[in-house]
């Protein structure tokens, strides 16, 4: 028996410990902001939290997520908008929108490690997430007045 | 009020979003009754009091609902259809609530692509606001015994200025649903001045939702009872199922059953490829039980197809005679006439949508019945492939439509949605179908493969005395036509049969080349190809004449006029040449515009560095691109800075417009760094972003600056338009940078290091 945390509740899973934490959250939380979009770790679109750090849920299987404290896009925004959330929308970030929960989950990770990234620790932070509509210009736009309303 | 309305799809969703889970499209609750004499499925607007359109109802409490019934996948026009409604109708847009249409015929063409939405509803969203405006006119005056005229609307209001009185659309609401609907003539739209949203533009309506993870895409649909299938397809287009180990998949915990789907009867449309299908209690459980599958396969005559060889062939056929498209002049008599001559071969490879979201779709047969939920940008084709699959009556399907994580054209063809309406008759349960990315990656409708060859005579300043072009590609109506070898006029048009240039002596050619695989619509299409090949060229001959390059373009353009079709097919988009006739002074324009804004001649620019730019005009919008880009002694490139203008006429939504055309910079560079699809033995070769990559944060440009020509002529597109001349402007660039030029996409296959 898997136990963990998401969002703040307690769960157990007894299923097999190599489903990826993604399959989890989504086929059977039913928490499905988190997204599916390379499998292998190569896009983004999963991007959830792990004790805080930025992971691929895609590719950590349920064994390494034991014990852990999960926080996915619903978590964030639980308590009303999260900073990053709010500059998101401000920047008019989202196209599609289907990557854009990982981007967010990403870039919520950058700025807690590092409150005023330069363009350079941007691009290195969200290097890994694919935006294939091609909204990276409001993405680093958006970071960065999430990390000045932090500041 | 009606009591059916709080059961509508939108209700149920937000009602259980919070316990996670979801309950999608039940409109109707069980044991109620379906009125005869009602479509089978009715929108909030069909329900709502006055309801004088299809696109529109307004409530007693002053709820507008509109319908969306074009899908959004990222272009936000959901959002701005409904917006222009709500300008005629003077509605306040906070007390807009939109439903997601069904396919239906009765919202007439719901095929999201082509870049066409707006040109061709516009007028058709405009007359829906204001036959409903003039409706609640009428029935405020006859309330205060006034004249119709004598009153006017403010802000989801009817006023009469000369008493002050005003009343609230909803309280209107009943009384005008007893008027007869104004015929068209007498309904008068608002002079542009009036204008309360269009041309300013609005946020999408799903932004928050987007934002905070709720949005639900194909991926995130959800019915109870529902299991979920992953497929195996022929890996070989084509190819049929030999054997399958029926058992194996069964061991893996959560696999119910193996489920042999029929191979597709040619030609392919929209079918199904066919496979084996693994389903499951989860996606995971499926993707690990399809692993023990252990297909054979008869891969079928596609076996032979290998890209090396194909390539070769193209280049090979385009320099070859072939059918003429149009002419004027002589092209032969000039060119046998002397002058240099100049030519030039291009080649840009197969490639993928890569939408973030695989294809994926949730279909439940019952009662001879299908219900469907797709993230689909054609629902009608779901309809009508369901349809044909399943042997029942098209009115028997309905499709619902998600939201799309991504089309750039590949969810127009619902084979996915098929997939999961013929494994649901089959399983007797609700199936989900989820391809993986690799799926993604190997079983697309591919951007067509194509050659070009250009060859110009050049008087003694330079400039073009004949000029002959030819281009040779798979057609995307192979798909429905096995034995189709030459391009419809419908993509032949896309850059190539309009190529604007003012030379008096012309020809435009298109070869033959057969298909292997299932060749389809991407984002911009045939204009992808063609107008690199075209602004490349003019690139070529302006360096070759030591001109500058803006300059050169701009004496290539020529005269402002309206390009000559006559004895050409030239489809224009399905637009009439009168109200979009080519007019060569927006293309002169855009590009005197963008040569200002880009600082053209006085740029600064860094040590290898380099600056270029086109011109094209696609989906009747006319844009110019100038590109800068930046490579490092590795051969490394970065991309600075994009300057666009684009003239789109009327433009509803600018901020989301400016957004397409970020985008746009960003999806041509995917393109022109690394965009390749390759088949060996017919397989495709590429299968997930590692082999097929598509540009990162650290890899777009770093800003594009979009600026938009004030217009009054009438909408374009503004989707597609944005992606063909960026990559002849940055394969210009990096001309400029290095003295390499491109000629053959994507730019990985060239060394752009100081080494070579």
């Amino acid at each position: 028996m898997i136990q963990l945390r998401v969002n703040d509740i307690d769960r157990s899973f007894d299923g097999n410990p190599d489903m990826p934490l993604l399959w989890y959250l989504r086929d059977i939380l039913g928490l499905t902001g988190t997204k599916f979009g390379c499998g292998i770790g190569l896009c983004g679109s999963c991007t959830v939290h792990k004790n805080g750090q930025a992971i691929r849920a895609c590719i950590t299987p349920m064994s390494a997520a034991a014990g852990g404290q999960i926080t996915t896009i619903e978590g964030i925004g639980a308590h009303g908008l999260h900073s990053v959330q709010k500059a998101w929308m401000q920047i008019n970030v989202p196209q599609c929108g289907y990557c854009q929960p990982g981007q967010m989950m990403q870039a919520i990770a950058l700025l807690a490690a590092t409150p005023k990234p330069t363009d350079e620790q941007i691009d290195d932070g969200m290097a890994a997430n694919i935006c294939r509509c091609g909204t990276y210009q409001r993405i680093r736009a958006a970071i960065k007045v999430a990390a000045e309303e932090r500041a | 009020m009606n009591p059916i309305t709080n059961a509508s799809r939108r209700g149920f969703l937000k009602g259980l979003a919070g316990t996670g889970a979801f309950v999608l499209g039940v409109r109707y609750l069980p044991g109620m009754a379906v009125p005869e004499d009602l479509p089978a499925y009715r929108t909030d607007a069909d329900l709502a009091t006055l309801h004088p359109s299809v696109f529109l109802g307004l409530n007693t409490d002053g709820t507008v609902f509109m319908v969306a019934h074009r899908s959004e996948m990222g272009t936000v026009i959901r959002s701005t259809l409904p917006l222009v409604v709500a300008d005629e109708l003077d509605a306040d847009w906070k007390r807009v609530k939109i439903d997601q249409a069904i396919g239906d015929p009765r919202y007439g063409d719901q095929n999201t692509d082509g870049s066409h939405s707006i040109r061709s509803f516009y007028d058709v969203m405009r007359l829906a606001g204001a036959t409903a405006r003039l409706m609640l006119i009428q029935a405020a005056a006859e309330q205060w015994g006034v004249a119709p005229s004598q009153c006017n609307t403010g802000l989801h209001a009817v006023v009469h200025p000369a008493t002050g009185r005003r009343l609230g659309y909803g309280e209107l609401a009943m009384a005008a649903s007893k008027l007869p609907v104004p015929k068209k003539e007498d309904v008068q739209l608002k002079s542009k001045t009036a204008w309360r949203y269009i041309g300013k533009g609005m946020d999408s309506y799903d932004l928050a939702d987007i934002c905070t993870g709720r949005a639900v895409y194909g991926m995130d649909a959800h019915v109870q009872g529902m299991v979920f299938a992953s497929i195996e397809h022929p890996p070989v287009f084509g190819g049929k199922v030999k054997s399958y180990d029926a058992q194996a998949p069964l061991q893996v915990a959560g696999v119910h059953q193996t489920i042999a789907i029929d191979p597709f009867q040619p030609p392919c449309a929209f079918q199904p490829l066919g496979g084996v299908a693994v389903i499951a209690d989860n996606t995971w459980a499926a993707f690990q039980g399809r692993k023990k599958l252990n297909v054979s396969w008869d891969n079928g005559p596609n076996e032979s197809y290998n890209s090396d060889e194909y390539e070769k062939e193209l280049w090979k056929a385009a320099r070859q005679p072939s059918k003429v498209i149009r002419t004027h002049g002589d092209v032969d008599l000039a060119f046998a006439q002397g002058g240099q001559i100049y030519e030039a071969d291009y080649y840009v490879p197969l490639l993928a949508h890569a939408s973030m979201e695989p294809m994926v779709a949730l279909a439940e047969f019952k009662d001879g019945k299908v219900t469907a939920w797709a993230p689909s940008q054609n629902p009608q084709a779901a309809q009508d492939i369901i349809s044909k699959e399943l042997g029942i009556p098209k009115e028997n399907v309905i499709c619902h439509v998600t939201l799309l994580g991504g089309g750039f054209g590949r969810k127009s063809k619902p084979d996915y949605v098929a997939e999961a309406a013929v494994l649901s008759k089959k399983v007797g349960r609700p199936v989900k179908v989820v391809w993986t990315r690799e799926d993604d990656i190997k079983f697309d409708y591919y951007n067509a493969v194509a050659a070009m060859y250009i060859k110009a005579s050049l008087d003694a300043k330079g400039k073009p005395t004949a000029w002959l072009q030819r281009s040779v590609f798979p057609p995307i109506t192979s798909i429905f036509d096995v034995n189709a070898v030459y391009g419809d006029p419908g993509h032949l048009q896309q850059g190539w049969t309009d190529v604007p240039y003012d030379i008096p002596n012309l020809r435009v050619e298109n070869g033959a080349a057969k298909a292997h695989v299932r060749i389809g619509w991407l984002r911009s299409v045939a204009n992808i190809y063609h107008g690199f090949a075209v602004q490349t060229f003019t690139d070529e001959l302006a360096h070759r004449a030591g001109r500058d390059p803006v300059e050169y373009l701009l004496e290539l353009i020529g005269p402002d006029r309206r390009l000559d079709f006559k004895g050409v097919n030239y489809p224009n988009y399905g637009a009439s040449l009168d109200t979009y006739p080519w007019e060569t002074r927006r293309l002169r324009q855009v590009t005197e515009m963008v040569a200002e804004k880009s600082g053209w001649k006085k740029r600064k620019l860094r040590k290898g560095a380099g600056i270029g730019i086109a011109a094209h005009r696609s989906f009747l919008t006319y844009v110019a691109t100038v590109v800068e880009v930046e490579v490092s002694d590795d051969g490394t490139i970065k991309i600075p800075r994009v300057d666009t203008v684009v003239d789109a006429g009327l433009v509803v939504n600018p901020e989301i417009t400016r957004a397409q055309f970020e985008g746009a910079a960003v999806f041509g560079t995917s393109v022109a760094r690394s965009g390749e699809i390759t088949a060996k033995n017919g397989i495709i070769e590429q299968s997930n972003f590692a082999d097929y990559a598509v540009a990162r944060i650290n890899e777009a440009p770093y800003q594009t600056n979009v600026y938009i020509v004030d217009s009054d002529a009438p909408p374009a597109g503004v989707g597609e338009p944005g992606v063909p001349p960026f990559i002849p402007a940055l394969c210009n660039a990096v001309f400029a940078a290095t003295g390499k030029r491109i000629r053959e996409l994507p730019l990985s296959r060239t060394n752009l290091g100081k080494s070579s």
